[in-house]
C-alpha cells in the first residue's frame, strides 16, 4: 500500500513565485517550438502511414517495436538523467540554472510538443524514420524529469556522514558512484522508471496512432493496431489487441519490475528491517537456483572485480584533484553568451511570427483554452466523486484491499490512449459524442493516480485517531470533516497534480479524432493545436502551442503549488 | 619540543561562515598539537565547533584561516593517513558487515583474495567473527560501531580521528566499547600513533584521554587544556576521577557574572547578544525542583549528572538557563539556588508562570522584541522580518533555533504569541492563551 504512494508522488520543488529563470525557460521552449514550426514549413504535404495487419499473428511483432520504442526511450533517459543530475547536484553554478529549467520543463505538457516534434522530423528525415525518432523523443521527453529530479534529490540527501566516509575512505568517482551514489538512489530510480513506463506507454499509443490531415503519422505498433481494430469496427481484434497490450504490461511487470523491486529492497537506507518487503517469486526462484547461483559467481564476480580494478585505476583520485583545478569557468560563460544571443534572435523570430496571428484567431484559441481547462476540471471532478469514497473503503479495509489491489493496478496499467479509439466506437453514437469522450479520455488516464493517492492516505490515518474520532462519537460527516479529509488531503493533493497534467496532455488526441475516415473536432485548445498542423497554419500551431504550455505553467505555479505547500505544512502527518 | 616532532599541529586554525554582509565565527584562532602516543579528546558543549576543527584535521574541510600541519607537512585534501569514526556509524547499509569493511581497502586498490583476508582478520580482532554476512541493520548499535572501528582500522592509520563514536550507543554498549577501544590502544596491536576524539562527555572524556582541550561556543574556541595522569583503568568512583570531572565541568559552567555583563546586550547594540539556551521550561522547572529539595539548596554540578541521568551537555544548558534567569549562580562547579530559585521551585503552576514572566522580560533579546512588537502596525511581525533582525547577531540557523524558543517560552509566560498558519509573531492582548494555536515544532 506504502508503494502505491510512491508510485504517484512527483516531486515538487520549494514554494517560488514566477521569476526570471522561468521567464527564460519559456522564452526558450517558445524558441524551441518556433524552431519546429519552421522546419515544419518544408515538410511533406502527403505522409503515408503504414498498412497494419489485424491477423493475431502480427501482434508479437506489434508488441516487440513498441516495446523497443519505449526501451529506447527510456535508455535515453537514464543517461541523460545520470548526467544532467549529477551535473546539478555537483556543481553549484550548473544546478542555479538546471533545476529551475527542469522544474518547467516537467510541468510542461509534452503532448503540445506532438504535432511540432512530428513536423520538424519529418522536414528532415524520410517519413518512417521521422515517425519513429519523433515517438521516441516524445515517450523520452515524458519519462524523463521524474528520473532526473528522484535522481538529483538522491544526490542531494544523500547523509552527509556516509559523504565523508567515502572522502575519507579515499572513493574514486566510480567507486562513489557504485557503492554510494547508485545504490542511495536506487528504491527511487526504480519507482520512478515504473512511473516513467507507465507515463510512456500513454504518450506511445498516442504517438502511434496519430494522424492529421493527410499526413499519416501512424507506427506499426500495439497502438496502432487497436486503432485499426476499431476503425474496422473488428470485435475480435479488438479483444486480441487488448489482451496483447495487457499481456506485455503485466510480463513487464512480473519480469522485470517486481524482481528488480524485491532485489532493491536491500538499498532501503533505514536501519531498522521493514515490515512487507515487496515480494516476486521470479526473484526468489533466481536466487535459490544454484545453476544461477554458480555462473554468478564464475562470471559476473571476476568480471566486477576486473572491471573495479581497471576504473579505480582510470579515474585515480590524485588525477582527478588535477583536472579539477584546470576546469575554468570562460568555456562556461562563452557558451552562455552564445546560447543567451541564439535566444534572443530565436525570440524575436519567434515573436514576428505570433504577431502575424490575427486577432481572431487569438480569440479562437482563448476560447480553446476555456473549453479544455473546463473539460479538465470535469474529469478531475468526476475522478474526485468516485475515487475519494472508494479510496477510503478500500484503505481501511485490509482485506478488501488486498483483493482489490491488483485487480485495480491492471485495469490502470492499461494505457488509456489505447483504449480510445475502442471509446470512440461506442461514444460516437451518443449526442455530443466526441465532447463526452474527450472527458472520458481525460477520466481514464488520470483517474487512477487519485484513487492510488487516496487509498495511500486511508490506510495512512493512524489507528488511534480514528478510536478518537468513534469515541468522540462524532457523526458520519463529523468524521468526514475533521478526520478523513484533512487527513487525505496531502495525498489528494498529490494525486491531483499528477491528474492534472495528464488530462491536459490527453487534450491533444481526445479533441481532435480522425475515425473511420471522417475527421471529428470539438472546441478545445487541443483541437486548435491539431487543426492547425492539418492544415499547415504555423503561426497558429505556435501560437496555440505556446498558449498550452503558458496556461499550464500557470496553473502550477498559482494553484497547484500553493495548495501542495498548505498541504505539506499543514495537513502532514506525523 | 619543534613543530616536526608532533605528529599533528594546527596554527591558527579559524572557521569563519558569511551570511550576507555579517560573519559568524564557528572557530577561532586554534592552536593545537598532538604528539606520537597521544589520545586527546576534543570536549565542548554543541555548537563549539569541535566536530567542525576533526573535519579540518581530517582534511575533508579546508579552514577559512591557518594551516594545518601533518608530520611538518600542510595539508593539502584529505589526509590519506587518518580516518574518522562516525558518531552514526556511516556504514553502507547495503553492503554486508564484510563487504563495508572491504570497500575501504578496495578503494586503496588491494587485490580480492588479501582483502577478504585481512577483513576477517579485522572483524575477528573487533570481536565480530560470525557476522561477517549480516547486514549492518540487523546488528545492534554497539556492533555497528565495531564495524566502524574494524573499517577504520583496515586503513591502518597514523591518526584514528573519532567524532562521538559512543554517543548514539545505549549506556551499556558504549561502556563495553569504550574499554574495548582502550585496550586496542594500549595493548600497541595497531599502527595507529595517535587517537583525536570529540565528545561533550565530560565523564568520558576524563575516563578515556591522556589529555583533554576543553572548547567552549560563542565563538567556538579552545578555552584551555587539561592533562589526565590518572592510570587506566580508571576507576569513576575514586575521588582524584571525580576531582577532574568536577574541574572540568567548572571551567565550562563557568561563573556568574554581575547580572548587566551575564545578560549581554540587546540584538543590533554594540556588545554580545546572549544567546537563550534550548531548554524545554517543564525540565528546568524538573531541574529547579530537584535542587530545591537539597537541604542546602546547593550542589556539585558533576554530582548531579549522575542524579538526574542527563548528559553533561544538556546539564549545562539547564545550569546555564537557572543562571540566566537568575534562579542560581554557580562558582567553581557548584551550583546555588538564589531565594527567587526556591520561589520558583515552591510556586504554584500560574505564579510560575508570573515569575518567569518577569525574567524574560529582562532578557535584552525578549525586551528588545517586545519592543520591536509594541511599535508594530498591530503589534505584529511577521517570522521572516525578525529572523532577519536576529541575523546580525546569529548564523541564520542558530537565529531560527533562537526564535523557536522566544516562542516556545514566550507562550509559556503568555507574553507573546505566534500564528504558524500565518507566520506572525503578535503580543497577547489580554494576556489569555489562544487555546488553539499549534506549538511549532522545531523545524521537523
Amino acid at each position: 500500500m506504502k508503494q502505491s504512494s510512491r508510485l504517484f508522488k512527483i516531486e515538487q520543488p520549494a514554494h517560488r513565485p514566477i521569476n526570471w529563470g522561468d521567464i527564460v525557460v519559456l522564452v526558450g521552449v517558445a524558441v524551441f517550438v518556433y524552431a519546429g514550426v519552421r522546419l515544419a514549413l518544408d515538410a511533406p504535404v502527403v505522409i503515408k502511414g503504414p498498412t497494419i495487419s489485424l491477423s493475431p499473428g502480427a501482434l508479437p511483432w506489434y508488441a516487440s517495436l513498441s516495446i523497443g520504442r519505449m526501451v529506447a526511450a527510456y535508455a535515453l533517459a537514464m543517461l541523460f538523467t545520470l548526467v544532467y543530475g549529477s551535473l546539478a547536484a555537483n556543481n553549484r553554478r550548473a544546478e542555479k540554472i538546471l533545476i529551475p529549467l527542469l522544474d518547467v520543463l516537467q510541468g510542461i505538457p509534452i503532448f503540445s510538443f506532438l504535432p511540432v516534434v512530428l513536423l520538424g522530423f519529418s522536414a528532415i528525415l524520410p517519413g518512417k524514420m521521422a515517425a519513429e525518432l519523433a515517438s521516441i523523443v516524445l515517450i523520452f521527453t515524458s519519462q524523463v524529469w521524474n528520473l532526473t529530479f528522484a535522481w538529483y534529490q538522491s544526490l542531494t540527501t544523500i547523509p552527509g556522514e556516509l559523504r565523508e566516509a567515502s572522502a575519507v575512505f579515499r572513493f574514486n568517482t566510480w567507486l562513489r558512484f557504485k557503492t554510494l551514489e547508485l545504490p542511495f538512489a536506487a528504491i527511487s530510480l526504480i519507482w520512478n522508471s515504473m512511473m516513467s513506463w507507465a507515463g510512456g506507454w500513454f504518450f506511445l499509443m498516442a504517438a502511434e496512432t496519430f494522424t492529421v490531415g493527410h499526413r499519416d503519422f501512424r507506427l506499426p505498433g500495439l497502438g496502432a493496431y487497436l486503432q485499426e481494430a476499431a476503425n474496422q469496427g473488428n470485435l475480435q481484434a479488438i479483444a486480441w489487441g487488448i489482451g496483447a497490450l495487457v499481456l506485455v504490461i503485466i510480463i513487464l511487470d512480473q519480469l522485470v519490475w517486481r524482481p528488480l523491486l524485491a532485489w532493491a529492497d536491500r538499498f532501503k537506507i533505514e536501519m531498522a528491517g521493514g515490515e512487507n518487503p515487496p515480494a516476486s517469486w521470479l526473484y526468489d526462484a533466481l536466487r535459490s537456483s544454484r545453476l544461477i547461483d554458480w555462473l554468478i559467481q564464475a562470471t559476473w564476480h571476476p568480471a566486477r572485480e576486473r572491471l573495479d580494478a581497471w576504473l579505480l585505476r582510470r579515474f585515480s583520485l590524485t588525477g582527478e584533484t588535477a583536472r579539477a583545478k584546470t576546469i575554468r569557468p570562460w568555456p562556461l560563460y562563452l557558451v552562455g553568451t552564445v546560447g543567451g544571443l541564439g535566444l534572443l534572435y530565436g525570440a524575436f523570430r519567434a515573436g514576428q511570427m505570433l504577431l502575424a496571428v490575427p486577432l481572431i484567431q487569438w480569440g479562437a484559441i482563448g476560447i480553446g483554452v476555456m473549453a479544455t481547462l473546463l473539460r479538465v476540471l470535469a474529469a478531475l471532478v468526476i475522478a474526485l466523486v468516485w475515487t475519494v469514497p472508494l479510496g477510503v473503503v478500500i484503505g481501511s479495509n485490509p482485506r478488501l484491499a488486498a483483493w482489490l489491489q491488483p485487480v485495480v493496478q491492471i485495469t490502470a496499467s492499461v494505457p488509456a490512449t489505447a483504449l480510445f479509439p475502442i471509446v470512440l466506437l461506442v461514444m460516437l453514437a451518443l449526442p455530443g459524442g466526441l465532447n463526452l469522450s474527450a472527458v472520458l479520455l481525460m477520466l481514464m488516464g488520470t483517474q487512477w493516480y487519485l484513487l492510488f493517492n487516496v487509498i495511500a492516505g486511508a490506510t495512512a490515518i493512524p489507528r488511534d485517531l480514528k478510536y478518537t474520532a468513534a469515541l468522540l462519537q462524532l457523526s458520519r460527516w463529523q468524521r468526514w470533516r475533521t478526520l478523513i479529509l484533512p487527513a487525505l488531503f496531502p495525498y489528494i493533493i498529490t494525486g491531483a497534480i499528477t491528474a492534472s497534467g495528464g488530462a491536459w496532455n490527453a487534450s491533444i488526441v481526445a479533441e481532435h479524432t480522425e475515425f473511420g475516415g471522417r475527421t471529428m473536432a470539438t472546441i478545445g485548445i487541443g483541437a486548435s493545436i491539431a487543426q492547425a498542423t492539418a492544415r499547415g497554419d504555423y503561426p497558429l500551431l505556435l501560437a496555440a502551442t505556446l498558449s498550452m504550455i503558458i496556461t499550464v505553467v500557470a496553473i502550477n505555479r498559482l494553484v497547484w503549488r500553493r495548495l501542495y505547500r498548505l498541504a505539506e505544512e499543514k495537513y502532514r502527518m506525523e | 619540543m619543534t613543530t616536526n616532532s608532533h605528529l599533528l599541529a594546527l596554527q591558527h586554525v579559524s572557521q569563519v561562515y558569511t551570511s550576507g554582509a555579517k560573519r559568524f565565527t564557528a572557530i577561532q584562532d586554534v592552536n593545537l598539537t598532538l604528539s606520537e602516543g597521544e589520545f586527546a579528546i576534543l570536549l565542548g558543549p554543541s555548537g563549539c565547533g569541535k566536530s567542525t576543527l576533526l573535519r579540518i584535521i581530517a582534511g575533508l574541510q579546508r579552514p577559512t584561516e591557518g594551516q594545518v600541519l601533518y608530520r611538518g607537512l600542510p595539508l593539502r585534501g584529505v589526509n590519506p593517513r587518518s580516518t574518522i569514526v562516525f558518531q552514526t556509524f556511516a556504514l553502507f547499509p547495503w553492503l554486508t558487515v564484510l563487504e563495508n569493511v572491504e570497500v575501504a581497502l578496495k578503494a586503496r586498490g588491494i587485490p580480492p583474495k588479501p582483502r577478504t583476508a585481512r577483513a576477517f582478520d579485522l572483524l575477528d580482532r573487533v570481536g565480530l567473527d560470525g557476522f561477517e554476512t549480516a547486514y549492518p541493520r540487523e546488528l545492534s548499535g554497539g556492533m555497528r560501531q565495531k564495524v566502524g572501528f574494524a573499517r577504520a582500522m583496515a586503513v591502518e592509520p597514523e591518526l584514528l580521528c573519532l567524532d562521538e563514536p559512543f554517543s548514539a550507543l545505549d549506556v551499556l554498549s558504549a561502556e563495553a566499547l569504550r574499554g574495548e577501544l582502550l585496550e586496542l590502544w594500549s595493548g600497541g596491536n595497531i599502527p595507529t600513533r595517535a587517537i583525536l576524539m570529540v565528545t561533550h562527555n565530560i565523564e568520558e572524556a576524563v575516563f578515556m584521554a591522556d589529555r583533554i582541550v576543553v572548547m567552549d561556543k560563542d565563538p567556538g574556541r579552545v578555552v584551555t587544556e587539561l592533562r589526565v595522569g590518572l592510570p587506566h583503568p580508571r576507576q569513576r568512583k575514586a575521588p582524584e576521577f571525580r576531582e577532574m570531572v568536577d574541574r572540568v565541568y567548572a571551567t565550562l559552567a563557568g561563573q556568574t557574572q554581575p547580572e548587566h555583563v551575564e545578560l549581554g546586550t540587546a540584538p543590533g547594540e554594540p556588545g554580545r547578544t546572549r544567546a537563550l539556551p534550548h531548554i524545554a521550561i517543564n525540565d528546568l522547572a524538573g531541574f529547579l525542583e530537584h535542587l530545591a529539595e537539597r537541604p542546602t539548596h546547593r550542589a556539585d554540578i558533576y554530582r548531579l549528572a549522575e542524579e538526574l541521568h542527563v548528559d553533561s551537555d544538556h546539564l549545562l544548558r539547564l545550569t546555564e538557563a537557572a543562571e540566566l534567569l537568575g534562579f542560581a549562580t554557580i562558582a567553581r562547579g557548584d551550583i546555588t539556588m538564589t531565594p527567587l530559585g526556591e520561589t520558583f521551585a515552591e510556586a504554584s503552576i500560574l505564579a510560575r508562570k508570573e515569575i518567569f514572566a518577569s525574567r524574560i522580560r529582562q532578557l535584552p533579546i525578549f525586551k528588545w522584541l517586545l519592543a520591536m512588537l509594541q511599535a508594530a502596525h498591530r503589534h505584529q511581525l511577521e517570522w521572516d522580518v525578525v529572523q532577519t533582525a536576529l541575523e546580525l547577531e546569529f548564523p541564520p540557523e542558530e537565529a531560527q533555533r533562537q526564535l523557536e524558543t522566544a516562542i516556545n517560552w514566550g507562550r509559556y509566560t503568555e507574553l507573546l504569541a505566534y500564528d504558524d498558519s500565518g507566520q506572525v509573531f503578535y503580543l497577547e492582548p489580554g494576556g489569555v492563551s489562544s487555546p488553539g494555536s499549534a506549538i511549532r515544532q522545531n523545524g521537523r
